[in-house]
């Protein structure tokens, strides 16, 4: 039984690293409906900036913010830079491009910082909180980081006329030009966000996973199982599925497959959503006939 | 009066389509104007060419300063509010963030909330529905949202896109005696497209008539209202 | 048509266009044929590992370019045939001729039924679930339960097979390396002429049908639902002999090199040759077999930075690729010698 929770709460912990990814997705996906291969490259490349600073001798903390501004800036700049002449492509166009950003992250982080696996320094180390057999600070302190994030872009989104032009470009562009929102600038911040949220799930993870130019495939994979799961245009679904999928990997894990096959179970998971219920738990159902 | 807008020699394409030949109108400040015209003559493209909308050629001035070529959110700060057809409303928006979001381009927070108190003394039924869902109004809740929202910019100029469309002719009669309203009360000039013909010469002071993307006549609503033609084949009599 | 005519009996040098084509033709294949003997072994080991590269972008071009479906994942059908081929040679002593069929057929119906649920996948969606599939791929060729045939995460190692009969040329022998170069080469034609087959004809139709207006192509009586699956399955089969055929030339397969890399390498091919181009496939193949051989002299990571500035910049510039390039530069000419 205690084996039991011990799972379950880091499969929490896990899952709300997956929940981070899953909502950027969402982001992104909300506002121009194109899913975002190099989410997880992003957040891995953020993270190796934080490493740098860390190495550097800046204290976590600084490093920590200084690397979610680059993040909002930098996501924001590739929108405005690399997206915006194909907004308008074919999907194969975008799904192209994304792979390239993909593979231009990946090797420029492995160019820059090298495929040696490095240790990444967690901000919430043994003895923070009271540590137990269930759970470790770290895994306190990352679920904490994670709500924290949630309840910020909640009232970001609720409360703020900023947040609220961003909801109304990502729903009706036409008319939110017509009442004055820059939409292609919320699309840009769109990004941003979304890069800054990954950039905190890398930072949150790397310590357990260890750092090197692969790090997030997995958890990417797991964030599109969380978002799919909850539905890929709520929000709140999608952070919902991505601490479902993070218990389910933990307990399936270590009870029945063995984690050996996490991505299959990641890849079953994909493929079951989107046959069986492709609007997932919480999505609105849109019907279109072919 | 002087004119609050001018086109003149605006053309108007969807892609490679040209649709509006060489239009020219004028508006007078603080007045209605209304474009009528069948269907697909190009009153819509009229509306959405002065807010850059679609591609365009030629010249739209408002006060005299040139706003054609200009991206719609600057055209928008420049105080021209546009009720698209369709209404255009943020569905999945409550019907309060549809009225803050009309009042987005505004800096005085203040003003946008004594605003929203206005509207809602002007309109009730919007005030019970606030924390509703936009999409769930009925169709002529839904056009009064839309007229609000646009108000929510204290736009010097209105464009209305068929506020009748698909609505009930006693809420019809509601909505134009609404829209007579804003305009003696609060000064606001008005560019309306409509496919009711007679209802719209009834509250407009000026009128054009648009036949596959030209102007074919102009003059005030009066004399069009007598025009032999415009009666027989705009007002069926 | 007098046009037409009159280009045709146009002479450049004493020869007619058509005279020039069957001549360019001639010493093509002549120069094919004598190449391997002209270039040292570890040369002709990669112009055999570019013809197979061909065969699997020819395969993704099949689903992606012709029929629309966006497949980020076909470095799995490469593996499976690749394994196929590997299992059969090493563990069943099949001769290494006999796996082609067996790793088409076996990865025609992995597409086929790995294309049934992608059916109601559309854009995006599908690109997700190949993108995953492709993740998952390495993982699941080291899952320790398929360790007895998979050889776990050392994979198999193979012998190359020997030319079945001696014979030297330019003073130089039949090494196994050139005799693959033929046999290769001999595949390739076939399966090149095959899609050449496939594709011009009413399938190829209904494909491209399917891909440019769906909804009238079903209205038309294409079966959408059986096209659309059995392309994922033809598509696959290619890739799948392609992974066999590469597993002989390399004569060793293992997880880590059928990743999600080997999928984007694919795509890029596909990409950068052409896509819905037959002959595109080559052009793709010979970008992803020399082009990173060439970058690789400035870092271990720049083929892929190339890679991804390629697959950017062409969306940008030259979304027809290496085919779309020629095309211009054809219809260009043309112009000009009229």
């Amino acid at each position: 039984m205690e084996a039991f929770l011990h799972q379950v709460f880091s499969g929490l912990a896990t899952g709300g690293i997956y929940a981070s990814m899953a909502l950027a997705l969402v982001m992104i996906y909300q506002s121009t409906h194109h899913i975002n291969f190099s989410q997880g490259e992003m957040a891995t490349f953020c993270t190796f900036i934080a490493w740098a600073l860390i190495e550097t001798g800046f204290p976590y903390w600084v490093a920590f913010f200084a690397t979610v501004a680059i993040g909002l800036v930098g996501g924001m700049a590739i929108q405005r830079i690399l997206l915006r002449p194909v907004e308008n492509a074919p999907i194969l166009t975008n799904v192209i491009v994304f792979i390239g950003l993909l593979v231009i992250f990946n090797s420029t982080a492995g160019w820059i910082f090298d495929h040696t696996i490095k240790a990444f320094p967690s901000p919430f180390p043994r003895g923070t909180f009271f540590d137990t057999q269930y759970f470790s600070s770290h895994e306190i302190g990352s679920i904490m980081v994670t709500l924290l994030v949630l309840v910020a872009l909640y009232v970001f989104f609720r409360f703020t006329p900023l947040g609220l032009a961003m909801r109304a470009a990502a729903q009706n562009p036409v008319s939110s030009r017509l009442v004055g929102i820059r939409v292609s600038w919320m699309l840009a911040l769109g990004w941003g966000l979304a890069a800054a949220i990954g950039a905190i799930a890398g930072m949150m993870v790397a310590p357990i996973v260890y750092l090197d130019p692969n790090m997030m495939a997995g958890i990417l994979l797991y964030g599109f199982a969380g978002a799919l799961l909850g539905g890929i245009d709520n929000p709140w679904g999608a952070v919902f599925g991505g601490f479902v999928v993070g218990v389910l990997e933990n307990v399936l894990g270590a009870y029945v497959i063995g984690t050996e096959l996490k991505l299959t179970v990641a890849l079953v998971l994909i493929v079951g959503v989107l046959t069986l219920k492709p609007t997932g738990l919480f999505g609105k159902v849109v019907v279109t006939r072919v | 009066m002087g004119a609050i807008l001018q086109a003149s020699n605006l053309d108007a394409f969807y892609g490679p389509t040209q649709v509006l030949f060489g239009v020219g109108f004028e508006l007078r400040e603080g007045g209605i104007t209304t474009i009528l015209g069948a269907n697909g003559a190009g009153k819509t493209t009229t509306l959405r060419a002065v807010c850059g909308m679609v591609r365009t050629a030629g010249e739209v001035r408002l006060k005299g300063e040139r706003i054609d070529g200009k991206a719609t959110e600057d055209i928008v700060r420049k105080g021209i509010a546009h009720v698209p057809d369709g209404r255009g409303t943020f569905t999945a928006l409550t019907v309060e963030e549809n009225l803050r979001l009309g009042g987005y381009v505004r800096k005085d927070r203040d003003g946008v909330a004594a605003d929203i108190e206005r509207l809602y003394e002007r309109f009730p039924r919007l005030k019970e529905r606030r924390r509703q869902q936009a999409g769930t109004l009925s169709g002529g809740e839904q056009q009064m949202l839309a007229i609000s929202r646009a108000l929510m910019l204290r736009p010097r100029l209105l464009l209305l896109d068929e506020p009748s469309f698909g609505l009930a002719p006693l809420i019809v009669k509601e909505i134009f005696e609404i829209m007579r309203t804003i305009n003696r009360e609060d000064g606001v000039s008005m560019l309306l497209v409509e496919q009711n013909a007679s209802l719209a010469l009834d509250l407009a002071d000026h009128a054009y008539l648009l036949e596959t993307g030209k102007v074919v006549i102009a003059g005030s609503a009066d004399a069009i209202k007598n025009d032999e033609q415009v009666r027989r084949s705009y007002l069926g009599y | 048509m007098t046009r037409s005519g009159a280009v045709a009996e146009l002479r450049y040098f004493g020869l007619t266009l058509r005279q020039w084509i069957i001549l360019g033709a001639i010493v093509g294949l002549v120069l094919l044929l004598v190449m391997p003997f002209l270039l040292r072994n570890y040369r002709v080991f990669q112009i055999n590992l570019a013809m197979v590269y061909a065969i699997a972008i020819l395969g993704l071009n099949m689903l992606t370019g012709y029929n629309g479906q966006i497949s980020l994942g076909h470095g799995a059908f490469y593996a499976i045939g690749g394994y196929t081929a590997a299992i059969l040679m090493h563990r069943y002593g099949v001769p290494y001729w006999a796996t082609l069929p067996v790793a088409g057929f076996v990865c025609l119906v992995a597409g086929f039924l790995f294309g049934l649920p992608a059916l109601r996948l559309q854009g995006h969606y599908l690109a997700l679930a190949t993108f995953a599939l492709a993740l998952a791929t390495p993982q699941i060729l080291k899952y320790k339960h398929f360790e007895e045939f998979t050889g776990g995460v050392q994979g198999i190692v193979l012998d190359k097979p020997e030319p079945p009969f001696e014979f030297s040329f330019l003073g130089q022998a039949l090494s196994q390396d050139r005799w693959l170069y033929f046999f290769t080469l001999l595949v390739a034609a076939i399966m090149f002429l095959l899609a050449w087959n496939i594709l011009r004809g009413r399938i190829g139709r209904a494909m491209i049908a399917i891909r440019d207006q769906p909804i009238a192509a079903a209205a038309m009586g294409v079966n959408l639902a059986m096209v659309k699956s059995l392309t994922f399955g033809v598509s696959a089969m290619y890739t799948g002999v392609a992974g066999a055929l590469g597993a002989i030339v390399v004569a060793f397969v293992a997880p880590d090199s059928f990743n999600i890399f080997l999928s984007i390498t694919i795509l890029v091919g596909a990409v950068v040759g052409g896509l819905a181009s037959i002959p595109a496939a080559i052009f793709g193949a010979i970008f992803i077999q020399y082009v990173p051989n060439i970058a690789d002299q400035i870092s271990k990571s720049a083929p892929w930075a190339v890679y991804g500035v390629f697959l950017i910049g062409l969306m940008y510039l030259m979304p027809t690729g290496v085919m779309g390039l020629l095309r211009l530069v054809g219809a260009r000419l043309r112009k000009y010698a009229e």
